[in-house]
């Protein structure tokens, strides 16, 4: 179980090395590794800005209750903060559970629940200056997908 | 003596990241803040920015010691 932030780039085959070894009855790995887009020139540089200590600690609640949710028996979220060129891996999440379903579900929730309410803060660097970024609506629209049905 | 942290927009306005403040109440450093800065004091009043004392998000006025780490938070962009 880990969630860690990064100034430094980092390369996911070498992170799912890492992740799978020494397992033998997990029986399925999910990842995600999130790539900074350049947007046909647009975007020179993203910058990301976490608060060290708050940001992991939020990001690890919301893991924790995926792991809960969908039984998970493992995982690791690693997010780049600072400057990242285009090209670069912003995020890496890997999900490890018995079969399969499990862990695709709870890789796509963790994604959904990353991108539209963890605590960092994007700007984007482009040929003529930088500007703040919120989330999109479909960033939004993709997190509700897993609202839990209301009883009674 | 709190330590006050701005993230996001909030540093670009004001112009600092990170101050140390000397204020006895979160509502006084507020208004210390706004009174030196008024852009400043608008943006910390602005929809969806959260406070964090100690990384704990509260609501409303809350006592400041000398360790106190104080944290504006504009709304969170996601990754």
């Amino acid at each position: 179980m880990s969630v860690r932030l990064t100034f430094d780039p980092f390369d996911p085959g070498e992170l799912l090395g890492d992740f799978c070894r020494d397992r033998s009855e997990v029986g399925a790995v999910a990842t995600f590794t999130g790539i900074a887009r350049a947007e046909a020139g647009a975007t020179v540089a993203l910058e990301l800005e976490a608060y060290p200590g708050f940001t992991e600690a939020e990001i690890g609640k919301i893991a924790g209750q995926a792991k809960a949710r969908f039984g998970l028996d493992d995982f690791a979220i690693l997010h780049r903060v600072g400057k990242i060129a285009p090209g670069e891996p912003v995020v890496f999440v890997a999900t490890a559970a018995r079969h399969r379903r499990a862990a695709f579900e709870a890789c796509d929730f963790l994604m959904d629940y990353l991108k539209s309410k963890a605590p960092f803060w994007k700007k984007e660097h482009g040929p003529d200056g930088a500007r703040w970024v919120e989330p999109r609506a479909e960033d939004h629209a993709d997190l509700k997908r897993w609202d839990e049905p209301k009883g009674g | 003596m709190a330590r006050v942290l701005l993230f996001g927009r909030l540093s670009d306005v004001a112009g600092w990241r990170e101050r140390q403040v000397d204020s006895p109440f979160l509502s006084a450093l507020r208004t210390r803040l706004s009174k030196e800065d008024t852009s400043l004091g608008e943006a910390l009043a602005g929809p969806g920015v959260q406070v964090a004392l100690d990384q704990v998000i509260v609501r409303g006025d809350a006592p400041l010691n000398a360790a106190t780490e104080v944290a504006f938070l504009p709304p969170m962009s996601g990754g």
